[in-house]
């Protein structure tokens, strides 16, 4: 690592008239010509990084060769989609609501994520609202063990730590969530013809902020390679609804309102990009320490997590191992 | 409880829970985070272990990589638990005898 190259938050900026057409670029020659698709579908939440693909995609493709699907649920928040719609009306591209709960009721989604969430809350049941949060990392060397919080119906709330076989329950039930929208984007592209575009950004692909063949799986990714602060950059140069800009990252996976940070991150959403680029630039942690407000220590710490996730990533990203390669035009 | 059994028990575990190819050796000083051996799930096992084998609890706080970073670290934490466990038996008895 350098000690001596230090790192600010200027770095991050793009020239996002330059950035859009690049991106713009890709779309058209991935999607038409090496997808051989017809356009493309996406998932759009009401979430700043689905809206600005959205955008993005109808600037390549034209608007009127996007699909824009949302797939609210039970314990989806109605601005998602009031925001989602904003989007589509703003682009005048074709959107379709496919309300998803049925489907995750009939898979026992709901279910399975309750009895998981009862090994450690025997209280929980009806009327009771629940996130999945972690620790503050920042405060003191500790493993990201998750709890859960239960809200009663009379708002008074509980947090307790989640054993792996309650934490593991409550993971594996939500995740019904992600691969359902995605099997739903495919019904559309196989319908339509189209590619799906996945919405990751960079710290979520880089980390496994993602579920496996969930909200993971897509034919192209343009905003991937993305820290989230230029994904904002290049909403307000889009022109994304200011409402959409202005909104708090959430996952919108639980029926309470769970943070991003809360669930993964444990730090706000701008330094964790710096510290991604500061790891990924070499820069040592006291180099970094005063432009992301932490000590040295507390910037280590976050490099070692930095690295665990990536680990655990590895098997998000990984595709189907095969016993031998195989020869094949088609692979590629 | 002798810290040499508890790191030969804990040994056992980490061995048969989480795969090794038979060319990896474990020391009792490894740091399991470094080695990529358990990560925050495994850690969980390790907890469930714990508090089910010697019917201990295994606080929040006490949840953290210098308790449970490597063998040596966990039979410490471990003999600590259970000797703590003892001295507050033996006083809980002493004041009823009194």
């Amino acid at each position: 690592m350098s000690a001596s190259c230090t790192i600010d938050s200027t770095l991050l900026r793009i020239d996002p008239a330059r950035e859009t057409e690049r991106i713009v670029a890709s779309i058209r020659e991935t999607v038409f010509h090496r997808l051989r698709r017809k356009g493309a579908v996406i998932g759009v939440s009401g979430g700043i990084d689905s809206s600005v693909v959205a955008f993005l995609c109808a600037r390549a493709l034209e608007s009127r060769r996007i699909q824009i699907i949302f797939t609210p649920e039970s314990d989806s928040s109605p601005d998602s989609l009031r925001l989602g719609r904003m989007v589509a009306e703003a682009l005048g591209a074709p959107a379709v609501l496919e309300d998803i709960r049925s489907i995750l009721q009939a898979a026992g989604c709901y279910r399975r994520r309750d009895e998981a969430v009862r090994l450690a809350a025997p209280e929980f049941g009806e009327g009771f609202k629940c996130k999945i949060v972690l620790p503050n990392l920042m405060e003191a060397d500790r493993y990201a063990l998750f709890s859960v919080v239960v809200q009663s119906p009379d708002g008074r709330k509980r947090q307790v730590r989640l054993s792996r076989e309650a934490y593991l329950g409550v993971v594996a039930a939500t995740n019904f969530k992600q691969r359902t929208r995605k099997m739903v984007e495919y019904y559309y592209a196989d319908r339509l013809q189209y590619a799906v575009a996945g919405t990751p950004n960079r710290l979520e692909y880089d980390q496994g902020f993602f579920v496996k063949n969930g909200d993971g799986a897509a034919d192209f990714k343009p905003i991937a390679h993305l820290y989230k602060s230029q994904v904002f950059q290049l909403a307000a140069y889009l022109g994304v609804p200011e409402e959409v800009q202005r909104r708090p990252p959430t996952t919108d996976t639980y029926s309470l309102e769970q943070s991003q940070e809360e669930f993964y991150f444990s730090l706000p959403l701008e330094q964790m990009d710096l510290c991604l680029l500061g790891k990924d630039q070499g820069i040592s942690a006291a180099g970094l320490s005063d432009a992301v407000g932490l000590t040295p220590q507390q910037v280590e710490r976050v490099y070692r997590m930095i690295d665990a996730k990536r680990k655990m990533a590895r098997y998000l990203h990984a595709a189907p191992v095969l016993v031998e390669p195989l020869e094949n035009s088609a692979m590629e | 409880m002798d810290k040499a059994l508890a790191a030969r028990l804990i040994r056992q575990f980490i061995e048969e829970t989480f795969f090794f190819s038979e060319a990896e050796s474990l020391a009792d000083d490894d740091s399991f985070l470094e080695r990529g051996i358990i990560d925050s799930t495994g850690i969980l096992e390790l907890i469930a272990f714990l508090q089910d084998t010697f019917e201990i609890r295994v606080e929040d706080e006490e949840a953290i990589p210098d308790n449970l970073d490597s063998i040596e670290r966990v039979a410490e934490f471990l003999t600590r638990k259970l000797d703590g466990s003892a001295e507050q038996l033996a006083a809980t008895a002493e004041e009823k005898r009194a």
